[in-house]
C-alpha cells in the first residue's frame, strides 16, 4: 500500500474510509461479515485435521486494490500464459513438438506421474485441456509480479472471490458508491458460456452441463454447490451418472438426462475406474471411452495436470516463447531443480534462505520456508530433500508485497497473493479481481487457507 | 498364416446386476505382422457405445448393458492374416513416446531381486536388442512355468521370488526388468496359436514389447516361450502392465457376485 | 430434477417430521412422570410403548437397560447412537439441506441451518441448565419453522411434491405404528379394556399426536375407542389422521404424474389406500381388528415407501 512512506495512489479512496471507522465499529462490521458467511454456509474444512467441520476462513474488510494501468498488463501476462499452457498440453499429448525440438526434458513430461497415457492422441474440443487456469502471483514491486505457480486441473478459491465482494457490498455500500470498482459478478456466466463453447463433436443441441463434486464431504462442497446454483446447471456425484451407448446420463426423477460437457472438481485418478484406479466410487465407469469417442467434454481436460506441475513451471516462458512467438509478460520465480546435482548442492548449503517445495505439492504442505524455520526444521528437511531430490524445488524468498490488513492494534502490514481465474474456450476471459490470500500472522508468508490464511475483497479500480 | 480366432468369454451373475458396463481391446489393428480380414465382437444384450483408436494404436469399443441381467457372453469371432516379423511391430500407428513406458506400475515395480537379475542377465551384451534377448532368457530361467501357482494380482517381484509363474507374470517381471536398465517396455495381450505338446498352451496369451532404440521400433518378448512373437501370435493390445492391457475391462452395477468362463480356440486355416 | 436432489429432500422432510414426533414424545413422557402411576403399570410400561412406537426400544435397551427418565430425555433428544434421536434427525436433515442447499430458498436454509446452530448450543449447554418441556418445544417451534418456510417461500415444482410425499409418509407411519404400539400392549390386558385405565391411555395417545382438544371439539363427550378410532383414522380434519396423509400423498403423487407426463405404481397405490379409507367405517375397522387393520396399513405405507424410491429415487427410472 505505501511507497516510500506514500500511500500508493489505489488505496487513496480507503484512507478516509479506514481513519473514520472507529475501533468499536471494525469489530461489529468483522463479526456481521462472520455471521454472514456462517448464514450462507461458506465453510472450509481442512482434511484430517479434525476440529469444527464448518470452520470459516478468516475474512479481512480491507481490500487489496489494483489500478486500471496495473491490471491491465496482469491481465495480458496472465491470458498469455494461459494459452501457451494449454498450448503445451494439446502438443504433449500430440506431436510433442517441443520436446522434439529440445526446449523442454523429455524426461519431464513423458515420466511425469500427471501424464496421462489414456488421452495422447486426442485433441478436446478447441484444443483447450485446462479451461480454467488459475495463476498465483506475487508482487515484489510496483511493476514486478512473479508467477508462484500455475493451476491447470481445479483451481479453488472463485466462491471466495464472489462472495467476499457480495460482503463488502452489502456492509460497506458507500465505498462501492465512492471508488469506481469493476464488478466480477460476470464469472458465473462466463464459466458457463466457457464450459458450454466446449461441448463435444457429438453434442447437436444446446449443451446440458454439470459439475462433477466429489460429495458434500469435500472440503470445497460449498463452492461446488455454489457455482452450479449460479450457473444454473446441476451439481452431480458419480452415483448420479452412468455411461450408455455413446453417452453419459444423469439419473433423474424423469429418466435419464444426457450431459454433454463436465465441469469435474474431482482428480483425474478417480475420474472412471475402467480407465484409473479400479477402486474409485467417486467417478463414473466407462467415462474415459465416451470422452475419447467426442461423446462428452471433461473440463479440465484429463491430463491437464501436466502443465502445472512444479517441475515443468520452469519452462513455461519456453513455452510461451515456443508456441506464442512471444517474450512472456509475467516472470517465473527463479527455480532451482533439486533433481540437479549442481543446483541440489546450492539448495543444501542455503536452506535458511530459500522455500522448498514438493514437486508434486500443494496446499502449502511440505513445504520449507527456510528464513522462518528452526535449525532443527531444517536438519530434518535437509534429510527429506537428500533421501528424494527429485521431489523438490527451491525459489528464493521474495521480498513480497503487503496489504494493509485489520490486526487486534489495528491496521499492520501482511503479505499477500493473489489468485486470478483465467476462462479458456471459444474465447479467454478474465474477470477483473481474483481471490486474495493474506498470511494473518505477522511477517509468515504462507497464505494457504489450509495453513491459517485468510482472504480479502480484490478490487480493479475502472480508469 | 491365415488364423481363426473364436474367444467366448461368459460372465455369470448369481444376483442380477442393474447394469453392466465395458471397455474392450478385443480388435486387432493392422500392420505387417497381421491384417484382420474378418473381425466381429459381440456382446450379448449390449448397446454399442463409442470407439476409437487410442494413443498406443488400439482399437477400443466401449459396450453396456442395461440390467437387470443375470448373464453376458462376449464372443470374438476372427480371421487374421499373419506374418512373421521377427517379433519387430512395423508399420503400427501410435503417437504414445516410448519414455512413457518407463513408468513403473504396482506389478512392474522391479525390487533388488529383479534389479540383480537384469544386470546379471545383460551382462556382456553388446547392444540394447541383445540386452533384451538375454533379459528374455534370464526371466525365463528364473520364473518357471507354472500355472496355479501365481494369481491376477501378483507382483514381478512376488513371482520372482516364488520362481513360478505364467505368461502375465513372465511379461511383467520382463517389463521390470527392462525398465531398470532404462528400456521402455510394456504388456502386450492377445492370442497364441499352439499345437498340441508345444510347452505353454494359453490361447490369451501375454507378451512384453521393449522399445530397441536402434531399430525405433517395438520389439516382442514372449519370455513363456523363450520366443519373439511370430505368425502364431495375434496382437490385441498394450498398456502399462496387465489391467492396463486388459482386452476385456468391465464393471457390473449391482451386489451379484460374477462367474467367469473363457474358452478360446485358435485354428490355422488349411491353405 | 436429480434422483439424488429429490430423495435429499424427501428425507430432509422425514427427518423433520421424525423430530416433531419425537418431541411429542418427549412432551407426553414428561407428562406421565408427573402422573401416578394408573393402574400400577407405572411410567416404564409407558415409557416402553413410546420407544417402540419410535422403533427405538431396542436400541435403548441395549444402551441403557432399565428405563430411567433422565436416561429416555437424553436418548430420544441428544443421543447420536439412536438415528431418530432429535439431535440425529435435525442433523441429518440439515445435512441432506446442505448437500441440495441450491434447491432451497434462504429462508428454508436458514431456518434449518439456525436449528443446527441452535442444536449445537444445546449440546454444549450444562443438561441441569436444561428443561425438558422447554426442549420439546423448542423442536416443534423449529420444525414449524421450516415447514413453514417451505410453505411460503418455495417455488411450487417437483421438489416441493417430494417434500411433501415426505411430511404425509412420515406422518402416517408415525400415527398408525403409535396407535398400534398402544393398542397392541393393552391387548392382553383385557381387563383393562374399556376401564378407566384405558381411556387415560387413550387420551394420552391423543397428546402424542397433540390432537386432544381438536379431538374435544369435533366429537365431545366420552373419550371412546371407537371415536379415537374415527379421529386418527377417518377423520379428513385430523391433520394426523391417515386419511389425511393418504390424500396428501395423493395429491402429491398426482402432480408429479401429471408434471412428468407418467403416471407410476407410487401413485396408483396411495390412490387405493386413500379409496380404502374413504370406505371405511370405524365398525369394519374394529371387524377386521384394528390391529390387523393398522398392520396392514404399516405394510402399505412401507410398501409405498419402496415404490416411491423405485419410481423417482433410485435413478434407475426410464
Amino acid at each position: 500500500m505505501y511507497d516510500d512512506g506514500q500511500v500508493r495512489p489505489p488505496y487513496a479512496g480507503l484512507e478516509a474510509w479506514t481513519n473514520t471507522m472507529p475501533a468499536e465499529l471494525r469489530h461489529l462490521k468483522q463479526a456481521e461479515a462472520e455471521a454472514l458467511f456462517r448464514r450462507i454456509g461458506i465453510t472450509f474444512a481442512v482434511y484430517g485435521e479434525g476440529g469444527d467441520p464448518d470452520r470459516l476462513i478468516p475474512f479481512d474488510m480491507f481490500p487489496r486494490v489494483f489500478t486500471g494501468a496495473e491490471w491491465a498488463r496482469l491481465e495480458r501476462g496472465i491470458k498469455q500464459r494461459a494459452r501457451a499452457l494449454n498450448a503445451f498440453l494439446v502438443d504433449v499429448y500430440g506431436r510433442g513438438e517441443i520436446v522434439r525440438a529440445g526446449r523442454i526434458p523429455a524426461h519431464l513430461v513423458y515420466r511425469n506421474d500427471a501424464y496421462e497415457k489414456a488421452v495422447v492422441g486426442f485433441t478436446p474440443p478447441r484444443g483447450v485441456y485446462s479451461h480454467i487456469v488459475g495463476i498465483d502471483l506475487v508482487r515484489t514491486g510496483p511493476d514486478q509480479f512473479y508467477v508462484l505457480e500455475d493451476n491447470c486441473r481445479t483451481p479453488s478459491g472463485v466462491s471466495y472471490m464472489l462472495e467476499n465482494r457480495e460482503i463488502m457490498m452489502r456492509m460497506f455500500p458507500g465505498l462501492f458508491r465512492e471508488n469506481p470498482i469493476q464488478p466480477v459478478d460476470r464469472y458465473p456466466e462466463l464459466l458457463r458460456r466457457t464450459l458450454a463453447s466446449v461441448a463435444p463433436m457429438k453434442c447437436d443441441r444446446d449443451p446440458t452441463v454439470a459439475i462433477l463434486t466429489p460429495g458434500h464431504f469435500n472440503s470445497a462442497y460449498y463452492e461446488h454447490s455454489f457455482l452450479a446454483d449460479l450457473m444454473g446447471v446441476e451439481l452431480v456425484e458419480g452415483q448420479d451418472l452412468f455411461v450408455e451407448g455413446e453417452f453419459v446420463w444423469m439419473r433423474t426423477t424423469e429418466g435419464p438426462k444426457k450431459v454433454d460437457v463436465i465441469y469435474r472438481r474431482i482428480d483425474d485418478a478417480f475420474l472412471d475406474p475402467l480407465c484409473f484406479r479400479p477402486d474409485s466410487t467417486l467417478g463414473v465407469p466407462g467415462l474415459m471411452d465416451v470422452y475419447r469417442s467426442g461423446g462428452v467434454t471433461i473440463a479440465s481436460a484429463p491430463g491437464a495436470g501436466v502443465a502445472d506441475d512444479k517441475a515443468v513451471y520452469t519452462y513455461v516462458p519456453e513455452m510461451v516463447r515456443f508456441y506464442l512467438g512471444e517474450e512472456p509478460i509475467l516472470e517465473n520465480v527463479p527455480t532451482w531443480q533439486c533433481s540437479r546435482a549442481d543446483e541440489l548442492k546450492y539448495v543444501l548449503e542455503n536452506l535458511h534462505d530459500l522455500v522448498v517445495k514438493e514437486v508434486h505439492g500443494s496446499g502449502g504442505y511440505g513445504m520449507l520456508v527456510g528464513p522462518c524455520s528452526t535449525k532443527q526444521q531444517i536438519a530434518a528437511f535437509r534429510a527429506k530433500i537428500e533421501e528424494n531430490p527429485g521431489n523438490y524445488i527451491a525459489q528464493p524468498t521474495l521480498a513480497l508485497s503487503t496489504c494493509p490488513t485489520f490486526v487486534e492494534q489495528g491496521i499492520a502490514p501482511r503479505h499477500v497473493d493473489l489468485r486470478p481465474y483465467c476462462l479458456m474456450g471459444e474465447r479467454i476471459e478474465l474477470v477483473p479481481g481474483g481471490l486474495t490470500r493474506v498470511a494473518l500472522t505477522e511477517g509468515s508468508l504462507v497464505v494457504n487457507s489450509s495453513q491459517g490464511g485468510g482472504v480479502k475483497d480484490t478490487w480493479v479500480l475502472a480508469e | 498364416m491365415i488364423l481363426t480366432v473364436t474367444h467366448r468369454t461368459l460372465y455369470r451373475y448369481d444376483a442380477p446386476v442393474r447394469g453392466v458396463v465395458q471397455s474392450h481391446r478385443l480388435t486387432p489393428a493392422a500392420f505387417e505382422g497381421q491384417q484382420p480380414r474378418d473381425w466381429r465382437v459381440t456382446v450379448s444384450g449390449s448397446v454399442i457405445g463409442g470407439g476409437f483408436r487410442d494413443g498406443a494404436g488400439d482399437w477400443v469399443q466401449a459396450h453396456t448393458v442395461q440390467g437387470p441381467v443375470s448373464e453376458i457372453e462376449v464372443l470374438v469371432e476372427g480371421v487374421i492374416e499373419t506374418v512373421d516379423t521377427a517379433g519387430v511391430l512395423r508399420g503400427h500407428k501410435e503417437v504414445v513416446a516410448p519414455p512413457v513406458y518407463l513408468r513403473k506400475t504396482a506389478p512392474t515395480r522391479p525390487d533388488g531381486a529383479l534389479r540383480a537379475l537384469a544386470q546379471k542377465a545383460v551382462a556382456g551384451a553388446e547392444d540394447p536388442l541383445d540386452q533384451a534377448h538375454r533379459l528374455m532368457a534370464g526371466v525365463a530361467d528364473a520364473i518357471a512355468y507354472r500355472p496355479g501357482q501365481t494369481d491376477a494380482g501378483t507382483t514381478a517381484a512376488e513371482a520372482l521370488a516364488l520362481g513360478a509363474g505364467v505368461c502375465q507374470d513372465h511379461a511383467h517381471a520382463l517389463i521390470a526388468c527392462a525398465c531398470s536398465l532404462g528400456l521402455p517396455a510394456r504388456y502386450v495381450s492377445g492370442y497364441l496359436m499352439v499345437g498340441e505338446g508345444d510347452g505353454p498352451n494359453e490361447a490369451a496369451h501375454a507378451w512384453a514389447e521393449i522399445w530397441i532404440e536402434g531399430l525405433s521400433a517395438w520389439v516382442g518378448f514372449d519370455a513363456a516361450n523363450r520366443c519373439c512373437p511370430n505368425a502364431q501370435y495375434i496382437r490385441l493390445g498394450s498398456g502399462f502392465d496387465a489391467q492396463d492391457a486388459a482386452p476385456i475391462r468391465g464393471t457390473a452395477r449391482g451386489t451379484g457376485e460374477e462367474n467367469l468362463d473363457v474358452t478360446v480356440a485358435i485354428a490355422a486355416v488349411q491353405q | 430434477m436429480l434422483s439424488r436432489t429429490a430423495d435429499n429432500l424427501y428425507w430432509i422432510a422425514r427427518y423433520i417430521e421424525r423430530a416433531e414426533t419425537m418431541a411429542r414424545l418427549l412432551q407426553v413422557g414428561e407428562r406421565i412422570s408427573l402422573v401416578p402411576d394408573a393402574g400400577g403399570a407405572g411410567f416404564r410400561n409407558e415409557w416402553d410403548s413410546l420407544l417402540q412406537a419410535s422403533g427405538t426400544a431396542e436400541g435403548f435397551a441395549r444402551k441403557y437397560g432399565e428405563a430411567v427418565q433422565r436416561n429416555i430425555e437424553s436418548y430420544v433428544f441428544f443421543d447420536y447412537d439412536n438415528p431418530s434421536s432429535i439431535a440425529s434427525c435435525v442433523s441429518q436433515a440439515r445435512e441432506n439441506a446442505r448437500i441440495v442447499r441450491s434447491a432451497l430458498t434462504a429462508q428454508v436454509w436458514d431456518a434449518l441451518n439456525t436449528a443446527f446452530q441452535e442444536l449445537r448450543q444445546l449440546e454444549r449447554t450444562e443438561r441441569s441448565e436444561l428443561d425438558i418441556p422447554a426442549l420439546a418445544e423448542w423442536t416443534t417451534n423449529k420444525t414449524a419453522m421450516i415447514k413453514g418456510a417451505i410453505d411460503t417461500t418455495l417455488l411450487r415444482n417437483d421438489g416441493w411434491d417430494f417434500l411433501h410425499l415426505g411430511y404425509n409418509l412420515e406422518r402416517a407411519d408415525n400415527t398408525a405404528r403409535l396407535m398400534d404400539v398402544k393398542y397392541y400392549v393393552l391387548l392382553p390386558q383385557l381387563d383393562l379394556v374399556g376401564t378407566g385405565y384405558d381411556n387415560y391411555q387413550w387420551i394420552t395417545l391423543l397428546r402424542a399426536l397433540s390432537v386432544l382438544r381438536a379431538f374435544r371439539w369435533a366429537y365431545g363427550g366420552e373419550v371412546t375407542a371407537r371415536k379415537i378410532a374415527d379421529f386418527l383414522i377417518l377423520n379428513g380434519q385430523c391433520p394426523r389422521s391417515l386419511i389425511t396423509c393418504a390424500s396428501g400423498m395423493v395429491t402429491h403423487l398426482d402432480r408429479l404424474a401429471e408434471g412428468y407426463a407418467r403416471p407410476t405404481g407410487t401413485q396408483a397405490l396411495a390412490r387405493r389406500m386413500r379409496e380404502d379409507l374413504s370406505a371405511m367405517t370405524p365398525d369394519t375397522i374394529f371387524d377386521e381388528g384394528l390391529h390387523e387393520f393398522l398392520g396392514r396399513f404399516v405394510h402399505d405405507v412401507a410398501d409405498l415407501a419402496r415404490l416411491v424410491r423405485e419410481d423417482y429415487l433410485s435413478g434407475d427410472v426410464r
